[in-house]
Parts: structure tokens; C-alpha cells; sequence
């Protein structure tokens, strides 16, 4: 498959009066036409903010993109002008937010919110756009499209917000989705029917999905590929098989370990990882994940360890990446 | 949305007679009356028996409950009574002043409008930048000056500058023409008081609006407009400035009402016969017949423009007209 997506060292900060947030530090990974990468880490780690960052959606002030560069089908994306940035907002690259209660516009029609878009990057008349409206209303799986389309946001529950959410994505035709914690605000039975939404309609279409999470566990079903980030780097990142059944990076076990797997038998004990992820404004050279790991030794506080080749695609950012294997069987 | 309406006016009438109930009894609450502020005024001396007469007559000596009844059943015949000082019927003594404090009052709303929504917006837009500044100053400035005393500088400035320029001074007309039969004359007296007063009126509602479009800014349905890709124009003009008027037009609401009975100094700077300016006659002469109906229109021009903004609400919010 054909690279879309590469994004390479970009690096996203935060100026704001109690020091610089290195929200997202020197991240590289791609997306391929039509796959689906996933992107998980803790809270805080800065997966909103790289999401926000491919489509320079990030406030400023206080927020910047200080480096690094986003090719997305042979154009960087931080080197347009506003006005092509734009074009490519919505367009060829949509979102879906976290938020469906707040992501809608209270006070305009369902019908307007999702033809607004196709009328404005397709030029479709109004009348072609409610048509074509309709259909991805009836795609997303949202019964009576016509009555929908004339009502507002709060006549729909979370779980039909979200699925609005996603046939205004969808809208265009974009080659890709960036959908931030899509189900995160959602209860648990409409999460899966929402997940599985998105997997089949972007396997159906061909569009390739970056899907953020801080969940684990969900990610494996759905994804081709995981980045796991921590405190504004990748630190891990490799296929769902490869993170999900060989993870590498001490952080990445420590997320295994802390969420209910289907491969493991019912009732094996859950372990969070101890202590808090590190405050982004003071972080020093070393390894930001060495105060809560089991396995750092000295150089972890010297120097931060490079993504190192494990297997095929599969990269871990660690010192002790050799030894990583004994080490989890001996504890 | 019906029954949203409905619900509106329904709490009309109880409000109404809530404020007659209050204002009938808190006037006779006050020692003195018309009378005794006529005939005792002048410093002679009076027969008590001729103060009785004119009570009599005024009807003044009804027991009070009869008088609150009067006063009621007023308003369903259409009869409000006359003036205890003039003796001429209340409705026209309000209506001569009405048409004058109305026009005022509909046009420094139009200033204050035409100048509040656009500057605020911009504003707001170009948060931090000269020109933000520059709109901030001018409506800190509009707030700190009193209204009368943007008009004195109107007047003098009136003065000065056609001495300066014409040879000789130039005021404004005082006496009130409809803007129908002589449409400069009109505006030459009235043009002065709506501009200062609606300075400070766009003055509160630019900022306002300011507030309010930078809080709809920060919102995540307008992050997701960005990431639609639509245009800072269509950002604003279609998804934020919606939301961000319901507190525009709650401010312009309340200063409207104030407007329409609260003109008092701004009246006597420009000499104009506004109802404010009755107002503070009817209450010196203890004019209960005039003083309450003024109060009791005061209100009902709050209660109307209440219910006019609560209408502007529900076109503008979906949430509201389909509660
Ligand atoms: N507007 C902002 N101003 C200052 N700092 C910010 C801002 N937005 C994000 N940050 C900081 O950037 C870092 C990364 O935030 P981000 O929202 O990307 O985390 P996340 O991984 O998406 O977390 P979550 O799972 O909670 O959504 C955080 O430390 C946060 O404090
Ligand atoms: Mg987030």
C-alpha cells in the first residue's frame, strides 16, 4: 500500500506562563492509504494535540508547531497557505472529536451541518447535498434520515451524535479520518457498535483511519497498526499483532497489563501502572517513563533511548529493549 | 414553540398586577398628597377643611381599597384617570411626552446596534491587536461617561463649533415635531440625545458582544467548523455569532426599558419633554393618578421587551423553541 501520511519529527509546544508544554515532541510515523493506525498513551500524553497538529488546528496562542513537517500525498501540510490548508480540512482529511454532546453546533440543523461542508468543498446545490445527506445519514446507520435532517443536536442522543459526527467526516470523501477518542463519551454497548461502525465504513470506502484511544484493549480488533505515546513521544510502535502479543517498551506491558484481555482467561489480575505521567514543561534528557519503571537503570536518566528495530515495522524506544523479554519473565 | 409563547404571556398579566399592587400602596405609603403639595406649598396658611374639598373632589378621600379598585377597572374600560395636578386625562399628558422618549429611545437602540454588534465582533476576532484595543478603549470610555454629561459636551460643542463656523450659535429645536410632517426639524432636535445616549448603550453591548463571541470562540463546535474547513468568514457569521447573541440581546433589552423612563437628567440637559422628565414632576407634586400609570407603562415596556427578547431567544436556539 502507498504511503499517505508520513509525519516526520514533528514537534508541538505549548508557550504558557508556567513554563513551555512539550505536548508533542519529535514524533515520525505514517499511514498508509487505507489502514487504520491507532494511537494510544495515557491522558496527557499528547495524542489530541498531534492529532489537532496534522491539520493545524492547534490554538495559538498558546500553542505552536516549532518543527517538523507532515507530507500528506506529496504536499507538507505545515508549508500551505491558510486558504489550502483549509481545502484539505474536511476534505481529504476529516475529524472526529471526543465530545459529541459539545462537538455540534447547538443552534443549527443537523441537515446543515453536514451539507455545509459538501456544498462548500464539492460545490453541490443545496438540494444534492440534503439528497446526498440523507444517504450518509441512512449510512451511519441513523433511521428516518429526512426527519433528522431538519432537527438539532440535542433531539439526538451521544451514541446518534457521534454517528452525525461521522457522516460529516465521511461527507467528502476524504482519503483519511482522524478520529480523537470517538467513544470515550460514550456507554460501553454503544462504544462497540460505534467502533465497528467506523472499522467497516472505512474498510468499505478505502479510507484510512488514525483512531486515538487510551484504551488498549479496544484497539487491537480494529487497528492494523499501534503508536503508543508517552509524555509527547512515540515511544513504541508496531503492528497490532506485534504491540498486542510482543510489546517491548516497559510502558506498553504496563498498559497490557492494566486492562481485561480477551486472550487471557477471565479473572487474571489487573495491574495499573504506579505513580503519575510527567509534567511536560520540566522534562529533563533522560527517559520520562523511568520513574515509574521497573527495569531503569542509570542511563535511562541520561539519555533518551533512540527508537530501536525490533522486527519489521516493530520499533521500541528503550534501553534495555534486548533484554526486555527475560526481564518481563523474571519478574 | 406555541406553548413556549403562551407560557410568555401568561406571566405578563401577574407581573403586571404585582407592580400596581406595589406602586399604588408604596405612593400612599409616602405622607402628603397633591393637595396638601398645592395648597400647603405656598407657605400660607390653609384651611383644613379646604384641603378635605380637594381630596374630596380627587377622590383621594375614597378608603384606599375602593381607590386600588378604581385604579384596576381602570384599565378595563380604558379609563386611566386623570391628573391630579393638570386635571387634563393621564393618557394625554403620556401620550405628548411618549412619541418623544419612544423615538429616543428607538434610535440610540439603532445606534447602539448598528455599532455594538460589528465592533464587538471584530474585536473579539482580532483579539490583542491595536484594533481590539482601540474598540476597548472607546467602550471603557462610553461606560465611565455619564450619558447627560456626553451631552452637555453635545450641546456645547453644538454651540461653539456654529459660532466658530456660522457666526452665530445654534441649538437644537425644543419643540417636538413628528418625524412624519418635518423629518430635519425632527432630527435636529432628537439626533443629540439618542447619540449620547447610545454611546454608552453600544458602549455596553460591544462588550457584550466581545465577551460573548470570544466565549463562543473557545467552544469545540467551533473547532470542529475549522476542521470542516470553513472559513474564518462563514466561522463566524453562521456558527458563532448565533450563539453569541442571546447576551447581546438581553443587554439591549434592558437598556431599552431603562431608556424609556430612565432619561431623566439626559432630558433636562437637552430640554427635551420626555416622559422622564414628567416623571419627575408627577412625583414632586405627588401626582398619584400620573405617577402610577408612568410607573405601571415603565413596566409594562420592561415586561414587552422582555418577552420580545425572550422571543428573539427562542428563534435564535433551537433548545428553547422546541422546549
Ligand atoms: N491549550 C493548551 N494550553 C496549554 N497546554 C495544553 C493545551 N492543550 C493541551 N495542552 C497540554 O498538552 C499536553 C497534551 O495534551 P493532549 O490533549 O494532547 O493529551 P491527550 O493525550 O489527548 O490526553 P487525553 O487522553 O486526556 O485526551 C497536556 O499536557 C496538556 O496539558
Ligand atoms: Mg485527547
Amino acid at each position: 500500500m502507498a504511503t499517505l501520511l508520513q509525519v516526520r519529527n514533528l514537534t508541538t509546544q505549548f508557550f504558557t506562563s508556567s513554563g513551555t508544554v512539550r505536548a508533542v515532541d519529535n514524533i515520525t510515523f505514517d499511514v498508509d492509504e487505507g489502514e487504520t493506525v491507532a494511537v494510544v498513551g495515557e491522558s496527557g500524553c499528547g495524542k489530541s494535540v498531534s492529532a489537532l497538529s496534522i491539520l493545524r488546528l492547534v490554538p495559538w496562542p498558546p500553542g505552536k508547531i516549532v518543527g517538523g513537517s507532515i507530507n500528506f500525498m506529496g504536499q507538507d501540510l505545515l508549508e500551505m497557505s491558510n486558504d489550502d490548508i483549509r481545502r484539505v480540512r474536511g476534505r481529504e482529511i476529516s475529524m472526529v472529536f471526543q465530545e459529541p454532546m459539545t462537538s455540534l453546533n447547538p443552534v443549527l440543523s443537523i441537515g446543515l451541518q453536514l451539507t455545509e461542508t459538501m456544498q462548500h468543498h464539492l460545490g453541490l446545490s443545496p438540494a444534492q447535498a440534503l439528497k446526498r445527506a440523507a444517504e450518509l445519514l441512512e449510512m451511519v446507520g441513523i433511521s428516518e434520515p429526512k426527519r433528522r435532517l431538519a432537527q438539532f443536536p440535542h433531539h439526538l442522543s451521544g451514541g446518534m451524535r457521534q454517528r452525525v459526527m461521522i457522516a460529516v467526516a465521511l461527507s467528502c470523501e476524504p482519503k483519511l479520518i482522524i478520529a480523537d477518542e470517538p467513544t470515550t463519551a460514550l456507554d460501553v454497548t454503544i462504544q462497540a457498535q460505534i467502533l465497528e461502525l467506523m472499522k467497516d465504513l472505512t474498510k468499505r470506502l478505502g479510507v484510512a483511519l488514525v483512531v486515538i484511544t487510551h484504551n488498549l484493549g479496544v484497539v487491537a480488533r480494529y487497528a492494523d497498526r499501534v503508536n503508543v505515546m508517552y509524555a509527547g513521544k512515540i515511544i513504541e510502535m508496531g503492528s497490532a499483532q506485534q504491540i498486542y502479543h510482543q510489546p517491548h517498551h516497559p510502558y506498553t506491558l504496563g498498559l497490557l497489563a492494566s486492562v481485561p484481555r480477551m486472550d487471557q482467561p477471565r479473572g487474571t489480575r489487573l495491574i495499573p501502572i504506579d505513580g503519575q505521567p510527567p509534567d511536560l514543561t520540566r522534562l529533563d534528557g533522560g527517559c520520562a517513563f523511568r520513574p515509574r519503571c521497573r527495569f531503569a537503570v542509570d542511563r535511562c536518566a541520561q539519555e533518551f533511548p533512540p527508537l530501536e528495530n525490533i522486527d519489521s515495522g516493530h520499533v521500541s524506544a528503550c534501553w534495555r529493549v534486548k533484554e526486555i523479554n527475560e526481564l518481563k519473565n523474571a519478574s | 414553540m406555541h406553548k413556549y409563547i403562551a407560557k410568555r404571556l401568561l406571566l405578563i398579566l401577574p407581573t403586571l398586577l404585582g407592580a400596581a399592587v406595589l406602586v399604588f400602596f408604596l405612593l400612599r405609603a409616602i405622607p402628603g398628597d397633591v393637595c396638601e403639595v398645592r395648597l400647603a406649598g405656598s407657605g400660607l396658611y390653609v384651611d383644613e377643611a379646604e384641603i378635605e374639598l380637594c381630596r374630596e373632589k380627587l377622590g383621594l378621600a375614597k378608603p384606599l381599597i375602593v381607590q386600588f379598585w378604581d385604579f384596576i377597572t381602570g384599565y378595563v374600560v380604558w379609563d386611566l384617570g386623570d391628573s391630579m395636578w393638570t386635571g387634563k386625562p393621564v393618557t394625554e399628558e403620556i401620550g405628548l411626552r411618549f412619541k418623544l422618549s419612544l423615538q429616543v429611545a428607538l434610535m440610540a437602540t439603532l445606534v447602539a446596534v448598528v455599532i455594538a454588534i460589528p465592533l464587538g465582533a471584530i474585536s473579539a476576532i482580532k483579539q490583542d491587536t491595536w484594533i481590539d484595543y482601540v474598540v476597548r478603549s472607546f467602550s471603557i470610555a462610553g461606560i465611565a461617561m455619564p450619558s447627560f454629561w456626553l451631552g452637555i459636551l453635545i450641546i456645547l460643542g453644538l454651540l461653539i463649533g456654529t459660532q466658530h463656523f456660522l457666526g452665530t450659535p445654534w441649538m437644537p429645536p425644543i419643540e417636538y415635531v413628528s418625524p412624519f410632517k418635518d423629518l430635519a426639524s425632527n432630527m435636529a432636535q432628537l439626533i443629540w440625545p439618542a447619540v449620547a445616549t447610545g454611546y454608552r448603550y453600544s458602549a455596553v453591548a460591544t462588550r457584550m458582544t466581545r465577551s460573548a463571541l470570544l466565549e463562543v470562540l473557545r467552544e469545540d463546535y467551533i473547532r470542529t467548523a475549522r476542521a470542516k474547513g470553513m472559513t474564518e468568514k462563514i466561522i463566524i457569521n453562521r456558527h458563532a455569532l448565533k450563539n453569541a447573541m442571546l447576551p447581546v440581546f438581553t443587554i439591549i433589552g434592558i437598556e431599552f426599558a431603562f431608556l424609556m423612563g430612565g432619561l431623566v437628567v439626559t432630558e433636562q440637559v437637552f430640554n427635551l419633554n420626555g416622559i422622564g422628565k414628567l416623571f419627575v414632576e408627577s412625583v414632586q407634586a405627588q401626582d398619584f393618578a400620573m405617577t402610577q400609570q408612568l410607573v405601571m407603562l415603565v413596566v409594562l415596556i420592561a415586561v414587552v421587551t422582555n418577552f420580545v427578547v425572550d422571543l428573539v431567544y427562542a428563534w435564535l436556539d433551537p433548545r428553547i423553541r422546541y422546549a
